[in-house]
């Protein structure tokens, strides 16, 4: 009876505040949309930028005409891209690397991650935290000891491992091998200890448990990891400059920008053109993995 | 009888425990050699070489002579490492204030808007973090470009005069935290949107009847609430900035005269391209201690969260 009453008293309250709150929500909501529209024009106006641009031709660029707006559009800049074969191989040195990247990190980092997170050993847990904190070191302090350490390989060797596109592929892992695992140590660690003990006590062994119990569960978390991991090794930028030199030898991002600009002649549309191609392999799987993506990026953060 | 008894109970026991011993030893010798591969990857390819390069650093050019601080006190006395120390902390410390406002603020927005709309708007926002910096700096590049600018054509159409975006050492900072902020901030949104969702609506029904208005319930709950994350974020973002490389490399390459040099590009510029090694080595290094103490202060708060949970 009395929670009754309480609740006609406080559907009538809330009724009497309807009016007034809905007012206020709904002018929040304009001035939220209001907002929100410039902050996309504003984060949008580059990308689609390089999309007018790669559709001009180099006369209508010269012209000076209105730059927001195509009056000839010609899809010219991209045949002339992708019929190039030094174009394309950039995009295959791209793709070769990224694609043994993330196989090896994602086969290291979910066993490290595995063993950190549930099996414990003396010391793992002073590791996990090691390994967060090499992540946290960038690149741009290792390039230099690094290019060091390949130069005095090849003296001790003989095995010339600057300037050729696979050096990346010993490279990358000092930025995609640490995230990965915090991340996966993240999401196993999240994972019920029922579930491991059961599948031991069916005979299972510590690969089986990890194959057969903790992969499927965690599959979520390996898509981000694995976007993350190719993410990163297709728009790194600094470690392909420094260790990469012949024109056959680049990946994408180092090749359009050292290629296509020439000296003081910059042919904008096919540099757009680079770069939105350049581009489109995250950008396509952002837009068909758009919430592993996210969840991968938050996780970094706030698991552990 | 019951000594008997109690043997029969004694002898499973101890073998059950040394068998448990061995399995925990053999459990611990696997998972071991699960992390191996890991522990070899961080050992000789990133723990390694950041000790390396302290020894490089004290080398000279030809890495024949071990000189000590001698590549220090060379840097010291030039005008352009000064230089490059007050870009470098300028850039780091303003570009992460803009991203992280701008994060809150965007964030902000699109938590206001219906559920079913914040998918869509999210996804359009997060593109800049998306698109790999070095490509979208070329975008930038071309925007700013004097002659041809985008922008300065806008300026003309308003009957103002052009502005020479990179050309002019001010305009050309500005431009590069500018590029800064626009690939970073969606990555704050994103992240402040996340710990704006687990902030309990209780506490803003609370606020509301205590007559809190909008800013209040900002300020007195939303940012109590979002305190680690925000710390967390700001100075993830801190330590990536300070080490950005890409956006001045290819946006001004340190030009007008080396003016906007950061620590990444001008190690790069001596290092790798002056073929001086150990200079290019030292003044990486200098990244170190700001990397150090913001790596301490993540690691307290996310100690503190882990607490907490």
């Amino acid at each position: 009876m009395t929670t009754a009453t309480a609740q006609i008293g406080a559907n009538q309250q809330s009724a009497v505040h309807y009016g007034s709150i809905s007012r206020g929500r709904k002018r929040t909501l304009y001035w939220s949309y209001f907002f929100l529209i410039l902050f996309v024009i504003f984060f949008l106006m580059p990308p689609v930028y390089m999309f007018i641009t790669s559709l001009k031709t180099s006369a209508e660029i010269g012209a000076v005409t209105n730059p927001w707006w195509v009056y000839h559009p010609t899809l010219q800049n991209y045949i002339d891209l992708l019929t190039q074969a030094q174009f394309l191989t950039f995009f295959k040195n791209s793709a070769l690397v990224a694609v043994i990247v993330v196989s090896v990190t994602m086969v290291v980092s979910i066993l490290a991650a595995f063993s950190l997170a549930r099996m414990k050993f003396w010391g793992s847990g002073t590791l996990a935290t090691g390994v967060f904190l090499t992540y946290l070191i960038p690149e741009s302090l290792l390039f230099i000891p690094l290019f060091k350490i390949f130069a005095f390989i090849h003296d001790l060797t003989g095995i010339e491992l600057i300037n050729h596109w696979w050096v990346l592929v010993f490279l990358y892992p000092t930025l995609t091998v640490p995230f990965c695992t915090w991340i996966m140590i993240g999401y196993f660690a999240s994972i019920p200890k029922e579930l491991d003990e059961a599948a031991l006590i069916d005979g299972a062994g510590y690969l089986q448990i990890l194959t057969r119990v903790f992969i499927p569960v965690a599959l979520p978390g390996i898509i981000a990891a694995t976007i993350f991991c190719f993410t990163v090794s297709w728009a790194n930028f600094l470690y392909p400059l420094a260790f990469t030199t012949s024109a056959d030898q680049l990946v994408l991002p180092v090749g359009i920008v050292t290629t296509l600009i020439k000296g003081d002649v910059y042919n904008w549309g096919q540099i757009m053109t680079g770069a939105l191609l350049g581009a489109a392999p995250p950008l396509i799987i952002y837009a068909f993995l758009m919430d592993y993506y996210i969840a991968g990026l938050t996780a970094g953060a706030t698991k552990g | 009888m019951a000594d008997a008894v109690a043997r029969d109970l004694r002898i499973p026991a101890t073998t059950r425990r040394l068998g448990g011993r061995a399995l925990i030893n053999r459990k611990s010798m696997i998972a071991f050699f699960f992390a191996l591969p890991l522990i070899l990857i961080v050992a000789c390819l990133v723990i390694y070489p950041a000790l390396y390069s302290m020894h490089l650093a004290t080398l000279n050019k030809s890495m024949t002579k071990f000189v000590g601080f001698g590549n220090f006190e060379f840097l010291f006395k030039r005008n352009t490492f000064w230089m490059v120390v007050e870009q470098s902390v300028l850039f780091a410390v303003t570009a992460v204030i803009f991203k992280a406002v701008i994060g809150f603020v965007v964030a902000h927005f699109v938590h206001n808007i219906p559920l079913k709309g914040q998918r869509k708007w999210r996804g359009m926002l997060l593109i800049p973090w998306v698109i790999p910096p070095a490509m979208s700096t070329l975008a930038w590049l071309w925007l700013f470009d004097p002659s041809y600018s985008a922008f300065n054509w806008i300026l003309t159409h308003l009957g103002l005069s052009g502005i020479p975006w990179l050309g002019n050492p001010y305009w050309a900072r500005a431009g590069i935290i500018l590029v800064n902020v626009w690939v970073g901030s969606p990555f704050f949104m994103i992240m402040y949107l996340a710990a704006l969702k687990s902030v309990p609506e209780q506490l803003h029904e609370a606020a509301a009847i205590d007559g809190a208005n909008w800013l209040q319930k900002i300020w007195y709950v939303n940012l109590p609430m979002m305190r680690n994350i925000i710390q967390i974020t700001a100075l993830f973002s801190l330590i990536v900035t300070f080490a950005n490389f890409d956006i001045v490399k290819i946006l001004t390459n340190g030009g007008p005269v080396d003016q906007t040099h950061v620590f990444a590009t001008w190690a790069f510029t001596l290092g790798i391209w002056g073929n001086d090694i150990p200079l290019g080595a030292s003044v990486s290094l200098f990244m170190f201690p700001i990397l150090a103490v913001a790596a301490a202060l993540i690691l307290r708060n996310i100690r503190n969260r882990g607490n907490e949970a």
